[in-house]
């Protein structure tokens, strides 16, 4: 029988897929990569596009857009994204952040007032404990 | 009975509260159950990450991540991730006054804040106190895709490389279990890695595909943006158990008022009978 590897497919999101495999084909950034058992260190990028992972008669396909995949010699690690990346559009998203702030904030200055904030909180948190302390005499 | 009527009216509305906080405490209950199954779903991708860049730490690259490096601190950054609704008990400001007291703390050493706030409650309050807030992101619902989140940890990523901030901290709840949830306000960046216990016996590296550092950027990118997505999903579950419990409060404080509120309604029921019985005694005597 051929060697195994452990394969574990993961994204943020969730876990994918976790197995052994004697052979993963897998989109990266340079080319199609075919691993097996003993590869020698690796990190790459991925491309979308769809894993192949063969084990013994079984073929299981993962389709990934994106991603990154690290390889141990009997450990591949799999780190799928959930997003479609493209630079333009995560410069896009993080000017929308920042629009947001700008639009939500424009009242305030920017310092912050460290003496109101904490005797907001305080007070906050007075009153939170109060509602405790009427709850346990409530209670008795 | 005009006092028992007035009295009937009164249980009634705190009947109808009570109504609605129990049915808060349950929507809460089974929201939290899926919130936790996402928090533990979430956790491999990190782990891994963790991994691979524990590795990396150890093999001596070509090329040394800026984001693994200390430098000197002239201003830092905070991501703080607060709930968009209220009704969570103290859930909300327990967070906000660890990150104020941790802001304060860095204020002291002379660095400032640039802040970038995820939920509205975290926004209603940095609109009240000031703050150089720099992102937001709200509405995320209940189930947050990362692709949500890019933005908001772009710009601070951004303002990391550029040299603007020199340290990232996250600030959000852990959920420690349905009674119990701790602000925590943890660094990002630069990444703490443990040290090697000792000196590898032999150096190795990856093959990289294309560039060390591109590949290095995307890593660093994606391990950030898992962190900052664990703590949104965890500060979700903390929400929704911190919500459940209040209203559970909630829901047995109505049951109490209304227990009491009948009483007086009794008692008051019964000196009217009582009234009138005497009264009609008091007029047969009389005859």
């Amino acid at each position: 029988m051929a060697m195994t590897f452990h394969v574990d497919v993961v994204s943020a999101e969730e876990a994918i897929f976790s197995g052994t495999a004697e052979m993963l084909f897998a989109p990266g950034a340079m080319g199609e990569l075919g691993i097996m058992a003993q590869h020698t260190p690796l990190l790459t990028s991925l491309k979308p596009g769809e894993l192949r992972i063969v084990s013994g008669d079984e073929e299981q396909y993962i389709y990934v857009s994106g991603g990154m995949l690290e390889v141990q010699p009997h450990v591949v690690t799999v780190l799928s994204d959930t997003a479609v990346r493209a630079k333009d559009i995560d410069e896009a998203a993080a000017l929308e952040a920042k629009e947001a702030a700008e639009k939500l904030l424009k009242e305030k200055g920017a310092e912050m007032d460290y003496a109101l904030a904490e005797a907001q909180l305080a007070e906050a948190v007075a009153q939170l404990q109060m509602i405790k302390r009427m709850k346990n005499v409530g209670n008795r | 009975m005009a006092v028992g009527k007035e009295i009937k009216t009164q249980i009634k509305s705190i009947q109808n509260t009570q109504k609605i906080t129990r049915a808060m405490e349950m929507v809460a209950a089974s929201k939290m159950r899926k919130a936790q199954s996402r928090m533990e779903a979430s956790k491999p991708y990190a782990a891994k990450m963790r991994n691979v860049i524990a590795h990396l730490a150890h093999a001596h690259p070509e090329y040394k991540h800026p984001y693994l490096l200390d430098r000197d601190v002239k201003k830092v950054g905070y991501i703080v991730i607060t709930s968009d609704r209220g009704l969570c008990g103290g859930l909300n400001t327990n967070l906000l006054k660890a990150a104020v007291a941790s802001m304060r703390d860095n204020k002291d050493k002379g660095f400032d804040a640039d802040i970038c706030v995820i939920g509205q409650k975290g926004i209603g309050f940095m609109n009240r106190v000031g703050g150089n807030v720099t992102a937001t992101v709200t509405q995320l619902g209940d189930a947050p895709g990362i692709n949500d989140l890019i933005g908001t940890v772009k710009v601070m990523l951004d303002a990391y490389n550029n040299g603007e901030i020199d340290r990232l901290y996250l600030v959000s709840n852990e959920f420690v279990n349905t009674m119990t949830q701790s602000p925590q306000v943890e660094q990002l960046l630069p990444v703490a890695v443990e040290k090697p216990e000792k000196e590898l016996k032999h150096h190795w590296d990856y093959i990289y595909e294309p560039e060390a550092k591109e590949v290095l950027d995307a890593l660093m990118m994606r391990y950030i943006e898992s962190l900052v997505y664990q703590g949104v999903v965890e500060n979700i579950a903390s929400e929704q158990a911190a919500r459940m419990v209040a209203m559970k409060s909630a829901s047995d404080n109505a049951g109490d008022l209304i227990s009491d509120l009948k009483l007086v309604y009794n008692k008051a029921r019964q000196a009217a009978i009582t009234q009138e019985i005497s009264e009609i005694v008091a007029g047969a005597a009389a005859v």
